[in-house]
């Protein structure tokens, strides 16, 4: 391992390039570098977005107006969901993760195209930056919901332009992250890796990739189509013309559905990484879990009228759109069987990126579970449009890629810092948050259940109570995420050095220093045994 | 080693290309999704819409693109060929058919637009809801075509310039094939454009 | 495939192939000039495929490139399909 000359390569952080500085950042091809930048923009745009969830917490936590008017609470949701669906969950895990971890753990020495991974970053924030300014711009900001749906998208006075180009262009960072991690994994994979031998992170980046690439030019052009409405009257969507609205909602869901996929998949590829690891045991079941993850790529294609049920959409297409919708739940499930057998009889170490993996298991299924109450149609005539839904989607996507990113966060930790964390503030933080969580959107099942509209400033004196606890799960939760966030950026400063392999992990990425060098390998690795090789 | 690295780089390079393809595929698929429905929608006054447009100019456009395929592949065989002058020669008659196009289609857009024809005007309004459906999709859907035109025509010129520069040459003409790629791909999103706007009279 | 770079289509071949495609052209024109009803879009469509698949084929070079580039082109043409035809299920049915 140590050569005679022991030349310690420098590592990703220290490494000298042409550029010094910040700019050794920003103009850096290095895939390492430029996840690292993905990292502070989401955490930033995550931050930003939990604030603004967290105020209208507040505003709920009364009937009536409690801190701001219904306009600025309309503004509030729409901007949250911009945030948190474009701007978080969507680049999430494979813009920080995908881009650091996947060559580590294909043995490679970058992605297929370095340049144009930065280009994906250099979009990113441009779509971001497009995003901020349509709060701040002329007739207010945005006031249509994250779904932008037509015809009032059309119609409202507020800053929809860039709001929607911002949109666009996050599309196409997203677009690219995909191209590259799907030429990457085809192309770049070390000698003696074949599909079969590649870790499960890497191949729920591979089905992620297919629906990043085929699924966004969907909601692209749509977005172009709602500018088009809105600059040239074109009238796709307008009913005065001879338009569809609930066409636009095809259009957007078609998209908007997979996306979810996008979200989910490499959540759970990393959910596949934390558990073996921790149980000191090979994944149960690696190939029903590749199968199931390009079964869920595909059929999420399929199942996107479900959020169309009570819009005006034909009886045939209700049932067409409920049956693929309970076809999609399988693949998952078959996903957790997998999951907790990996635990079962295994040598179990108890850490917090494990703790993070059970939680998301607990959280998903609840998430899951609603997925299909909501997916029968005679329930959703209910539930549709009321708290049920968030709380299923809050804990299915924070719960689900929310989890998983921090679990991913705490279990990567060492092997892109170099240091540990403090584990004892990363549990309690841990512990805060899952209670806030559980108590903020547990609430909203209730509220949802009891009839409580969503995307409502206003709300009766009935629901009061239910509400108070709920928007107190907020601060919980609130806290909890301070704790950890803040652990994470001192144990920067104060964490102890960590070794290469930790964890006693099996992947590529364990062989390599904590942090990596430039290159991250030597020699390209030649690989003889599948990932998971506990013995 | 090297020369296998090369190769791979073509490979990888050409397989990056073909999921792009696919991104504008689904781009347009898109629109076509919305054309499905509105023509469905609006049989009678999609065939009497479209017989506003004019056959001839439609064929002889889709004609310009096809033969305009044909050069940019052949301008490939010449490439391998060593045969510089010729790839040259087949590059600038590609891009000079792809400019026919564009004129064409200023001259059949200005037609209409004189007439008060455009998404947004009273004129298209009065006609009814299957017309402003049509003509909607149409200026849509040939302009973003076009675009991609303007686009395709930029990326033959620097491909020109750079085999005329032998910066692309025998032993590395990637780009010129992913170049390539790209207009035959502006031209199979026309094949399917034509007859849906044109040929259902 | 490591002869990927030593294939060369020869200059006839592209220039049948285009030939091919003017005829297809000119006969899709003509017989959509004629009134055959509801079957004058599936043949006007049909013929596009045929001329797609040519193109495909020869000038982008797909018979002569690796398998799986041919086999994801054609699902990305049967995904599209079925989005439309999903779509298009909805509203024959309003």
């Amino acid at each position: 391992m140590s050569t005679q000359q022991t030349k310690v390569e420098p590592s990703y952080l220290e490494h000298k390039g042409k550029y010094k500085g910040i700019f050794s950042w920003i103009f850096s091809t290095d895939h390492k570098r430029i996840g690292i930048l993905y990292l502070y923009s989401i955490l930033t745009f995550f931050v930003i977005g939990a604030t603004v969830g967290l105020l209208m917490k507040f505003e709920l936590i009364a009937p009536g107006k409690t801190i701001m008017t219904a306009q600025t609470y309309n503004a509030f949701f729409t901007l949250h969901g911009i945030v948190m669906i474009f701007a978080v969950v969507i680049p999430g895990l494979p813009a920080v993760f995908g881009n650091f971890m996947l060559p580590l753990m294909i043995g490679a020495k970058d992605v297929a195209f370095p340049r144009l991974n930065l280009l994906s970053w250099y979009f990113y924030v441009t779509g971001v930056l497009l995003v901020i300014i349509s709060q701040f711009f002329g007739e207010g900001a945005p006031d249509t919901g994250w779904t932008f749906y037509a015809p009032y998208s059309f119609r409202t006075a507020g800053n929809m332009l860039p709001a929607v180009f911002g949109a666009f262009v996050l599309g196409f960072s997203s677009i690219l992250t995909g191209l590259n991690f799907l030429v990457t994994i085809h192309r770049l994979r070390a000698p003696g890796m074949t599909w079969l031998k590649m870790p499960l992170f890497p191949w729920t980046l591979y089905a992620t990739g297919w629906v990043q690439l085929l699924a966004t030019p969907i909601i692209g052009i749509t977005l172009l189509m709602i500018v088009a409405e809105r600059i040239f009257n074109i009238g796709f969507f307008d009913p005065t013309l001879g338009g569809d609205p609930i066409l636009y909602q095809h259009l957007f869901w078609t998209y908007s559905h997979p996306a979810v996929y996008i979200m989910i998949l490499p959540a759970m590829g990393a959910i596949s990484e934390i558990i073996p690891t921790f149980s000191h045991k090979t994944v149960f079941g690696y190939k029903f879990i590749v199968g199931s993850s390009l079964a869920i790529a595909i059929v999420g294609y399929f199942v996107w009228g479900h959020h169309m049920f009570t819009s005006g959409m034909s009886g045939v297409a209700l049932y067409v759109f409920s049956l693929l919708t309970f076809l999609v739940a399988i693949p998952s499930a078959i996903k957790v069987f997998n999951w907790i057998s990996t635990l079962h009889k295994g040598s179990i170490d108890l850490q917090t990126p494990l703790y993070w993996a059970v939680a998301f298991i607990f959280v998903f299924m609840i998430g899951g579970f609603s997925g299909l109450v909501l997916g029968s149609l005679a329930a959703d005539i209910h539930l549709h449009n009321t708290h049920f839904v968030l709380a299923h989607f809050h804990f299915i996507v924070f719960g689900g890629t929310g989890y998983a990113f921090f679990g991913a966060m705490h279990y990567w930790y060492p092997k892109i810092t170099g240091k540990m964390y403090d584990s004892r503030w990363a549990n309690i933080g841990l512990l805060l948050f899952l209670t806030g969580f559980v108590t903020l959107y547990g609430m909203m099942f209730y509220l949802g259940y009891k009839g409580m509209p969503r995307r409502y400033y206003d709300y009766d004196e009935i629901f009061h109570s239910a509400n108070i606890i709920s928007t107190m799960g907020s601060w919980i939760m609130y806290s909890g995420l301070a704790i950890i966030i803040i652990n994470l950026f001192a144990s920067l400063k104060n964490g102890i050095k960590a070794p290469s392999d930790p964890w006693g992990g099996k992947t590529l990425e364990w062989t390599v220093p904590s942090p990596p060098p430039a290159e991250n390998f030597e020699e390209i690795p030649i690989v003889t045994k599948g990932p998971y090789n506990y013995k | 080693m090297s020369a296998i690295e090369t190769h791979r780089d073509n490979l990888t390079s050409k397989f990056g290309m073909w999921l792009f393809l696919f991104t504008e595929m689904l781009l347009f698929g898109g629109l076509f999704i919305v054309y499905t429905i509105y023509r469905y929608k609006n049989a009678t006054a999609f065939h009497l819409a479209a017989e506003e447009l004019s056959v001839a100019v439609g064929t002889f456009n889709t004609i310009i693109l096809l033969v305009s395929s044909a050069t940019v592949a052949m301008s490939i065989t010449a490439i391998q060929k060593h045969n510089k002058k010729i790839a040259v020669v087949l590059l600038c008659i590609t891009i000079l058919l792809g400019l026919v196009f564009l004129v064409n289609k200023y001259f059949e857009w200005g037609e209409h637009l004189r007439e008060h024809i455009f998404p947004g005007s009273n004129e298209l309004a009065l006609r009814g809801h299957g017309d402003v459906m049509f003509y909607g999709l149409y200026y849509f859907m040939t302009g973003l075509h076009a675009l991609h035109i303007i686009v395709g025509l930029v990326l033959l010129v620097i491909i020109t310039i750079s085999v005329t520069k032998e910066k692309i040459n025998s032993e590395d003409f990637v780009f010129l094939e992913n170049g390539g790629l790209y207009w035959h791909l502006v031209d199979l999103i026309w094949i399917f454009l034509f007859p849906l706007f044109y040929l259902i009279t | 495939m490591e002869n990927e770079n030593n294939h060369i289509i020869p200059y006839k071949t592209f220039l049948i192939i285009l030939a091919g495609l003017i005829v297809l052209t000119t006969i899709s024109v003509i017989l959509t000039q004629i009134s055959l009803g509801t079957l004058t879009v599936a043949i006007a469509l049909l013929i596009a495929s045929i001329k797609s698949t040519l193109v495909l084929r020869y000038f982008m070079h797909l018979k002569f490139e690796n398998r799986f580039i041919s086999f994801a082109t054609i699902g990305v043409i049967l995904l599209l399909a079925s989005v439309i035809i999903l779509t298009l299920m909805d509203y024959l049915n309003r």
